[in-house]
């Protein structure tokens, strides 16, 4: 379970969002919605450690958590194998094959990942998530440049992610037809005021 | 963290690129110092260990920027982040990576560049030992340089002004062990406090190569 | 007089500031005057150096300076990472312009003064390459500050490029110990019993009351310099503050 309580999250010492609650049980999926820059990604990267939070708490956070952002981390002059089985062993799990045909990689395993196309790389970056083996995946527009069948596919990774106890956040503005809470970021919006370090200077 | 390694090593190897372009850079430099100094053989002599000390240090320099950089513009420092591996693992592997791919050709290219400026003979064995001591904790530095302007565009200047202060007692400790030893005195302790620093700067700076980073990618 | 760290309030610090500020100046500005009027015209001139030795009383105190700006640097930078007061950081970013131009006077005097003495302006010397390193962690130190937009990450990037710093300057200062054993005199000033002794290098009685004058002058041009600048980072920190609530409401 992972759970956020009175969160404020902020974007170069300016907060986007405040007053977060919400609970993500296991098996179950969370959507943000919300207009460009109203700071999903930063509420993203917070739950994912990659910056502390201005205020309140996040449990069930931490080692738990599989990131997944715009950038998808991959190495150009990697193979598609060999990139997954990187991941695979600094993640300490074994096995890609799940992954790889969950995606629908088995034909491009030993291309360059430089060689794909811009959906095959994304579906690529995705795989990774299962090669991670954690529970809470944190998805931050993973939909973007997949086709209407790459999509389906990540619908049904998604689904045996929840299925098998997992739970998954995740921006996206597409409808993948999962039974997924919804939480709309804009009541959240942080109100109007300066950095709160800048405020002791007012 | 092994697979970190070999993922680096793997793909300095597959790239091509930093591994040869700084061993050419060492070369031209090398080349470059006789017609700036002249032809005469004693002088060239004289000054053969600094020359290739500091033609080393340059060429370590050059590729800094690589060490994390890339992994900052394809994403995959972020993924690394939120990895199992502590920061201050990520950033001694970093550099143990770089070093493998250009501090160690250059310590075994060094002893032939060493003819081109008629290196006295006593000198070679020093300029190796030295070199071998040394550039890791040129690479360790390197990555504290790379980690505090590894968000900057156009940080590669900003680094090089910000690690070259540092490389200062390492430069003047490994090229006194060359030079004493080319000159047949003894080396033992600007050997010793080479040694000193190398192993000191691998076991602390990483601490704040990773601090730097954390902040860095928050 | 209650806590110290009432001044981390940047709106307290500001006012205590603008409150010392004039009396700062004037009193370092005093003694600057008559240790400068006194050790240039009223100290006989050295029996073996002649009027050159005067140029001490710009040269010393500078190198003081320059030193103790870093270790100040380095201890408002540990007060920054440990709790966190803007001021603090601010301090630090304040000091380092200031530490630097103390730097390339004293670099300059020594030149000056190196030539008469040594018959040469530069040596490489271990005290003047010391001086030549630590001028190169100032600049480096203040282009980080310049290249990196977000207040915060500066400060601590800065603060703990600080720290790193410090402790290469020491094994630089060693290494170039090592390197070159050089020119320069001891550090005489200082030296125990320098007052009661009769060591040749010592700085004599005669010089050393101005001598001490003048270094007082050059701390407290110090303080108020960088409580000035101090100050004026706060109120541009005030007034990007007042633009973002402008913007925001």
């Amino acid at each position: 379970m992972l759970t956020a309580q009175d969160l404020t999250v902020s974007r170069g010492g300016i907060p986007v969002l405040e007053s977060l609650n919400f609970t993500l049980n296991d098996g179950a999926a969370l959507v943000l919605r919300g207009p460009n820059g109203a700071g999903k990604t930063t509420l993203l990267r917070t739950v994912a450690g990659l910056q502390p939070p201005m205020q309140g708490t996040l449990e069930g956070a931490g080692e738990r958590i599989a990131y997944a952002a715009h950038a998808d981390g991959l190495k150009t002059m990697l193979t598609v194998t060999e990139n997954l089985s990187f991941w695979a062993s600094v993640f300490g799990t074994s096995g890609i094959e799940d992954a790889v045909q969950a995606f629908d990689l088995s034909a491009l395993r030993d291309r360059l990942a430089g060689s794909l196309s811009a959906g095959q790389k994304r579906r690529l970056g995705l795989a990774r998530l299962m090669v991670t083996g954690r529970p809470v995946w944190v998805l931050d527009e993973p939909t973007v440049s997949l086709d209407a069948v790459s999509v389906g596919l990540f619908a049904d990774a998604v689904r045996a992610h929840l299925s098998g106890g997992g739970s998954a956040l995740m921006a996206t503005h597409i409808d993948l037809g999962l039974e997924a809470g919804v939480l709309d970021v804009g009541p959240f919006k942080a109100r109007p005021r300066a950095a709160l370090e800048d405020e002791a200077f007012l | 963290m092994i697979a970190l390694l070999l993922r680096d090593l793997r793909l300095a190897v597959r790239a091509g690129g930093g591994f040869g372009l700084g061993l050419v850079f060492f070369l031209i430099v090398t080349v470059l110092v006789p017609f700036g100094v002249g032809p005469q053989t004693d002088l060239l002599s004289r000054i053969a260990p600094g020359v290739l000390w500091v033609g080393a240090l340059l060429a370590c320099l050059l590729s800094l920027d690589r060490i994390l950089a890339l992994d900052w513009e394809d994403g995959s420092l972020d993924l690394l982040a939120t990895a199992p591996l502590p920061m201050e693992g990520i950033v001694s592997v970093k550099a143990l990576a770089h070093w493998i791919t250009t501090g160690l050709p250059l310590v075994f290219i060094a002893p032939m560049l060493g003819v081109l400026l008629s290196l006295p003979l006593e000198g070679y064995v020093w300029v190796l030992v030295s070199l071998l001591l040394g550039t890791p904790a040129l690479s360790v530095i390197g990555t504290f340089g790379a980690a505090l302007t590894v968000g900057l565009k156009r940080g590669g200047l900003l680094m090089s002004l910000l690690v070259l202060p540092l490389y200062v007692p390492t430069l003047i400790f490994g090229a006194e062990v060359a030079r004493r030893g080319a000159d047949g005195l003894a080396v033992a302790t600007p050997l010793a406090m080479l040694a000193g620093i190398s192993f000191g700067v691998m076991a602390l700076l990483p601490f704040a190569s990773a601090a730097v980073l954390r902040i860095n990618l928050r | 007089m209650a806590s110290i760290w009432e001044y981390a309030n940047p709106v307290k610090f500001v006012r205590t500031a603008d409150r010392v500020l004039p009396w700062l100046s004037g009193l370092s500005l005093t003694a600057l005057v008559v240790g400068l009027v006194w050790g240039f015209f009223f100290t006989p001139d050295d029996y073996r150096q002649g009027a050159t030795v005067k140029i001490i009383y710009l040269h010393v105190p500078a190198a003081l300076m320059a030193i103790n700006a870093w270790l100040m640097m380095l201890v408002t930078s540990l007060i920054w990472i440990v709790r966190r007061h803007h001021v603090s950081a601010l301090a630090a970013r304040a000091a380092a312009p200031v530490g630097a131009l103390f730097t390339v006077i004293a670099l300059v005097t020594g030149a000056i003064w190196g030539q008469p003495m040594w018959g040469t302006w530069w040596a490489w010397d271990p005290r003047l390459t010391s001086f030549l390193i630590l001028f190169l962690f100032y600049l480096g130190y203040m282009a980080l500050w310049g290249a990196i937009e977000n207040d915060d990450t500066a400060a601590d990037l800065t603060s703990i490029l600080c720290l790193v710093g410090s402790v290469f300057a020491i094994l630089s200062r060693y290494a170039v110990n090592f390197w070159n054993q050089g020119l320069h005199q001891g550090a005489s000033v200082m030296r125990a019993g320098a007052l009661a002794g009769d060591t040749a290098e010592r700085v004599s009685n005669v010089y050393a009351v101005p001598l001490f004058i003048c270094m007082a002058g050059f701390a407290l041009l110090f303080l108020a310099l960088v409580l000035l600048r101090t100050q004026t980072e706060i109120r541009a920190r005030r007034m990007r503050a007042l633009l973002m609530r402008e913007r925001m409401a």
